[in-house]
């Protein structure tokens, strides 16, 4: 029995996209107003999803509050209130957009999770990524 | 058009989704751990004088048009089981106190999710029970398939 647990946080950032190998009119075609010099900021929505079976002594699929610390040490704590091509690591070569924002976020929890979840037979299944309420993104476990 | 939507397509599946909210109490509390494990555990939701939310409520349901009325199923009847099933059961409830069921299992919103499931599959007459989705706050949400 698989139960699939979501978590939602929110971050807020700007962003400009523009990539290194387009001309400047391509750019400009390509991203529209996005590409604006200065950047844009977002209120991001972002949904973590564990899966796993309840375990009976607890009745949960997995500790939230360990969750919610993952979460803000691995991804909020980075992310939140910066400039995300200016300030963060991955993004100096490759435009933040929420697609590439959504892999990336996925990649911060990925790698911690096996450490910090062990003993947990629950899985990191999913991150669902809002930039604002008309559109998402969703990068699952491969 | 028998068999047939209004596309001229054959057994395509389409998932019906209703809502439903309800408020309950409850508390996290295992009898087979300690007090100061159980504190450590589940936290403040460990406060034996229990605390409420507003549970949203999601059922889906998957199945094939029905080319006579255009629909998966009567949308109304689903309301009323809900109603029936799940609301008059829990609604305005002290989960741990008044539900037999989560007198042994503690009434988190995961083994609230899966007792959902079993009370409302057996009395589904039309379609498949697809998903139980129950949000214990806006923030927080379980999903379970039935397996």
């Amino acid at each position: 029995m698989t139960l699939y647990l979501t978590r939602r946080y929110r971050f807020s950032a700007s962003h400009r996209l523009h990539s290194g190998a387009l001309t400047e009119e391509e750019n400009a075609r390509i991203f529209g107003k996005c590409n604006s010099p200065y950047g844009h900021g977002h209120n991001y929505a972002l949904e973590v999803t564990v899966a796993g079976p309840v375990d009976p002594a607890t009745g949960m699929v997995f500790d939230l509050a360990r969750l919610d610390s993952l979460v803000r040490e691995q991804v909020l704590d980075t992310l939140d209130h910066t400039h995300l091509n200016l300030d963060v690591e991955a993004f100096q070569r490759t435009p933040p957009t929420t697609e590439n924002l959504c892999v990336e976020i996925y990649r911060m929890l990925a790698e911690p999770w096996r450490r910090f979840a062990v003993g947990s037979s629950a899985r990191l299944k999913k991150v669902r990524l809002e930039e604002t309420s008309s559109n998402y993104f969703e990068c699952e476990e491969p | 058009m028998e068999g047939k939507n209004l596309f001229g397509e054959g057994s395509a599946v389409i998932y019906v989704t209703r809502r439903a909210e309800f408020s309950a109490s409850h508390y996290y509390h295992n009898p087979s751990f300690t007090a100061e494990e159980n504190r450590r555990v589940f936290g403040k939701c460990n406060n034996p004088h229990g605390h409420g939310h507003n549970y949203t409520l999601e059922v889906t349901v998957g199945g094939e048009i029905d080319p006579a009325t255009g629909m998966v199923l009567n949308i109304t009847e689903l309301k009323r089981i809900i109603e029936s099933e799940v609301l008059d059961l829990m609604d305005h409830k002290f989960l741990n106190k008044e539900l037999l069921v989560f007198a042994e299992r503690i009434p988190t919103t995961e083994n609230i999710a899966v007792e959902i499931w079993r009370l409302l599959a057996p009395k589904l007459t039309f379609g498949k029970l697809h998903r139980v989705r129950l949000y214990e706050t806006p923030d927080l949400y379980v999903d379970y398939f039935g397996e």
